[in-house]
């Protein structure tokens, strides 16, 4: 079955190449442009995996992250951060409050694939 | 009994020893005889008689003379003796005991000359032991005030109770500057010997760290603390505590008497760092996502070469997109923070013709060229690091001489904007570029000095440039610095160049014995703080709308006359003033405009005389002035006055004139100017000073006393 992945950036220079990557990797793919948008397309889309920027309006990817792990059913769903801060501090920030990986841009896209198929266990 | 009546009774007994005997003698053998043999005797004694009695006194005369030189030698000898003793114990120390008399007595002489020789030998030593420490003690606290007023730091000592001690000239600067206000309190109404630190810097802050102080000393380690605070202007300020540690005592809060405060104010270093990281941030942080977009496109366009066209376009114009707006922040990055994003070698705050002058000197000395300068802008700070820029003028002047030999070298000073120029000036032949490129990258020397550092480094460090330009029409050339301009932080204190008379009394040790704070008018006049005043007025008549045009005052802080702790302030009488009055007092219309009114300068005025005795010469004129203006300021200076004029009717009550004039030519003291508020009032301490010891001498020791004394004179009856 083909694994599905929710693109969650407000940037559209970044979403255009993960989209495209994701795609040709086989993956079925989704995208929202700010938090609100992610939730409500987590609950449609149904996703394996979300890469999720940490910095976008309304609703950053923390409150995102931390949304989704406070919903027992979706367990099994699995998050990988991207940000563009570097901090140490950001990134202990990220898997406390239950990300599963913690990229920072800029990354290569060889490593990410090879991270996201590795989680989902499809390498 | 006086040795004079011992005298005289032993030549009685001598008299009665010599008679006696043969009188009772005679008396015995004439009751034993019969009345034949008596006058047989009688006939017989009788015709010798004379002859007897002559022998007698003879013999008599002869003893007394003997017991009259025994008594002249060994009683009032010895007698004379005690009185020399005595006179050398007390009052004349290098009198010594006349040798004479008879052996016995001029051994004993020679020996209590012994001894006092002894003794004046021993004392001599201690005397000159307690000199040489006195003046080593001396020489130390002068060396010390001398080397804090030099330091660049802002150094404040104070006592336990928080009076301040000691504290250098950078401090005293420091401070005014924190104290902008509208009035121009010369000197800092804040800082002062004797005055509080907690009037600058918060209480509890400065106890906490005393509090740290001590529980590193208790645990053994480097007694210091550090803490940063804000003034009331918004201010920042980097404070180091250590502390002033008794000699005897150990390390225990026990013997720490007081601390010393270096406070260094970082306002400005903190916004720049502020704006550093701001840039950093924008360069690096903000940097990322960018990166991360062209990474990931350019990837894609490299790991599926067969895309769609209308997908490889997208692409392209995602780097291009992303190119083009990380193009624009660097340059907006680079103007907005070019100050900040400047070298981070410490450059500090010179006076361009100081920088300058250390030049000409050099190169006087080390190359023998003479120098001259021409337009120079001496008031023009420049940031620079300045032993390598006069280094690589030297070097410059040095290598021109090689090559061109010039009969002199000119500078130049001046400046557009935040640039400043500094020109070195030659007449001389044209010089290629590529020359001077050759000079700018080597190494630079000067004949055996060299450097590890070129010229071109030196003028990176500064952020600067450097050129070679030619003055066709003059025939010359010169080589252009350009380097950027300081806003000095602290200016120079013109007044203090102005009054500056010998060494600043920026420091009292003494105050390290200052507890009480409140003023007790039991205590000694030499031992208190005052305030001396005199204020300059549109008229003598304060209650017909004459007002004060001018306060000026000083500080007296254990009996020493504080020239540096000055007030000086022209106030606007918001009326007009007199024509009559302004040759007295030198202050023109012009001067009290724009300057504050009394509502501003009685606060600060009276935030100077805080805890302090006022002392005034007739200070009932002054004073009178103050409170008409109590109810419109609700400022009341409600702590006593000394008057000098009535103090010096206490000291001489004979003298017809107590003007200030005359009592200051009767006691000897020259000032310069008069009838300026502040040299007047500097003049009325000085008197003052004087007049402390001559009140001491009449027993009037207190300010009580002084009070009690200065009623009760004529001129206090004379109201004003």
């Amino acid at each position: 079955m083909t694994k599905k992945i929710l693109i969650v950036d407000d940037e559209p220079n970044i979403v255009i190449s993960l989209e495209f990557l994701m795609k040709k990797e086989g993956f079925a793919v989704a995208v929202a442009v700010d938090g609100e948008e992610a939730l409500a397309k987590v609950a449609d889309f149904n996703p394996d995996l979300v890469l999720l920027d940490v910095m976008m309006p309304k609703k950053s990817g923390f409150e995102v992250c931390e949304a989704l792990r406070a919903d027992p059913s979706r367990g099994g769903l699995l998050i990988v951060m991207l940000t563009a801060k570097g901090r140490d501090t950001e990134v202990a920030k990220g898997l406390a409050i239950g990300a599963d990986a913690y990229v920072t841009k800029p990354f290569s896209t060889k490593d990410l694939v090879a991270k996201v198929k590795t989680m989902l266990g499809v390498a | 009994m006086k040795a004079k009546h011992r005298l005289i009774i032993a030549v009685i007994v001598l008299g009665l020893l010599m008679t006696g005997p043969f009188v009772v003698t005679s008396l015995l053998v004439w009751l034993d005889m019969k009345e034949a043999e008596r006058s047989m005797l009688t006939g017989l004694l009788l015709s010798r008689l004379p002859v007897g009695t002559m022998m007698t006194l003879f013999g008599f005369v002869i003893g007394v003379l003997v017991l009259h030189k025994l008594f002249k030698q060994y009683v009032e000898g010895l007698l004379r003796m005690a009185e020399t003793l005595r006179l050398m114990l007390g009052a004349n120390r290098n009198f010594r005991v006349t040798i004479e008399g008879p052996p016995e007595v001029m051994q004993l002489a020679q020996a209590a000359n012994d001894l006092a020789q002894q003794r004046d030998a021993l004392m001599d030593d201690v005397d000159s032991q307690i000199a040489t420490a006195k003046a080593s003690v001396e020489e130390e606290k002068n060396r010390l005030a001398a080397l804090m007023s030099e330091l660049a730091q802002a150094v404040v000592v104070c006592n336990l109770d928080g009076r301040i001690l000691l504290y250098n000239n950078r401090a005293r600067l420091q401070f005014k500057a924190l104290s902008q206000g509208p009035t121009s309190v010369a000197g800092g109404a804040l800082i002062g010997l004797g005055r509080s630190i907690f009037s600058i810097l918060e209480k509890n802050q400065i106890e906490h760290a005393r509090e740290v102080i001590h529980q590193r000393l208790v645990a053994g380690k480097t007694a210091i603390s550090n803490f940063i605070t804000t003034t009331r202007g918004g201010q920042l300020l980097r404070i180091q505590m250590v502390p002033v540690l008794a000699t005897s005592g150990e390390a225990s809060e026990a013997s720490m008497s007081g601390y010393v405060l270096t406070v260094e104010n970082i306002t400005r270093s903190i916004e720049e760092e502020e704006r550093r990281d701001q840039a950093l941030h924008t360069l690096t942080q903000g940097s990322r996502s960018s990166i991360g977009n062209i990474r990931a496109a350019v990837a894609n366009l490299l790991d599926y070469p067969d895309m769609e066209a209308e997908l490889r376009e997208r692409f392209l114009h995602v780097i291009d997109d992303e190119v083009a707006k990380r193009s624009l922040v660097i340059d907006q990055t680079m103007n907005q923070f070019s100050d900040a994003i400047k070298t981070r070698w410490p450059l500090e705050d010179v006076l361009g013709i100081d920088i300058i002058a250390a030049a000409q000197r050099r190169i006087d000395d080390k190359l023998k060229l003479p120098t001259k300068t021409e337009e120079m802008d001496d008031a023009l700070w420049i940031k620079a690091d300045s032993f390598s820029l006069v280094f690589a003028l030297v070097c410059l002047a040095s290598k021109l001489q090689d090559h061109y030999d010039p009969r002199e070298l000119r500078f130049r000073l001046s400046s557009t904007g935040k640039l400043a120029y500094l020109d070195l000036i030659w007449a001389g032949p044209a010089m290629s570029s590529e020359t001077f490129y050759t000079w700018e990258m080597e190494a630079m020397q000067i004949g055996s000095e060299t450097s590890p550092l070129t010229l071109r480094d030196v003028i990176d460090r500064h952020g600067g440039e450097i050129w070679y330009e030619r003055e066709k029409a003059a025939h010359r050339a010169f080589f252009r610095f350009v380097l950027p301009v300081a806003t000095p932080e602290i200016e120079q204190d013109q007044d203090e160049r102005a009054r500056g008379k010998g060494r600043p009394e920026y420091y009292d040790f003494d105050l390290f014995k200052f507890e009480d704070k409140s003023i007790d008018l039991d205590r000694k006049l030499s031992d208190l703080t005052y305030t001396v005043f005199d204020t300059e007025t549109t008229g003598l008549e304060p209650s017909k709308g004459d007002e004060i045009i001018q306060i000026g005052a000083a500080r007296i802080v254990n009996n020493r006359l504080l020239r540096q702790e000055t007030f000086n302030q022209i106030v606007d009488p918001e009326i007009p003033l007199k024509p009559e009055s302004i040759p007295i007092h030198g202050i023109t219309e012009d001067m009290v405009r724009g300057q504050p009114n009394i509502d501003v300068v009685l606060p600060a005025f009276h935030e100077f005389c805080e805890d302090t005795v006022l002392i005034a010469h007739n200070a009932a004129f002054d004073m009178r002035f103050l409170q008409l203006k109590e109810e419109r300021t609700n400022i009341r200076f409600t702590q006593p006055v000394l008057d000098t004029l009535l103090l010096s009717a206490v000291v001489h009550p004979n003298q017809e004139s107590h003007k200030l004039d005359v009592i200051l030519e009767r006691l000897g003291i020259t000032i310069g100017k008069r009838h300026n508020a502040l040299e007047d009032a500097l003049a009325t301490g000085e008197v003052f000073l004087k007049l402390v010891k001559l009140l001491e001498d009449q027993g009037i020791v207190t300010v009580r006393q002084a009070l009690e004394a200065a009623e009760k004179t004529y001129f206090a009856r004379v109201k004003y």
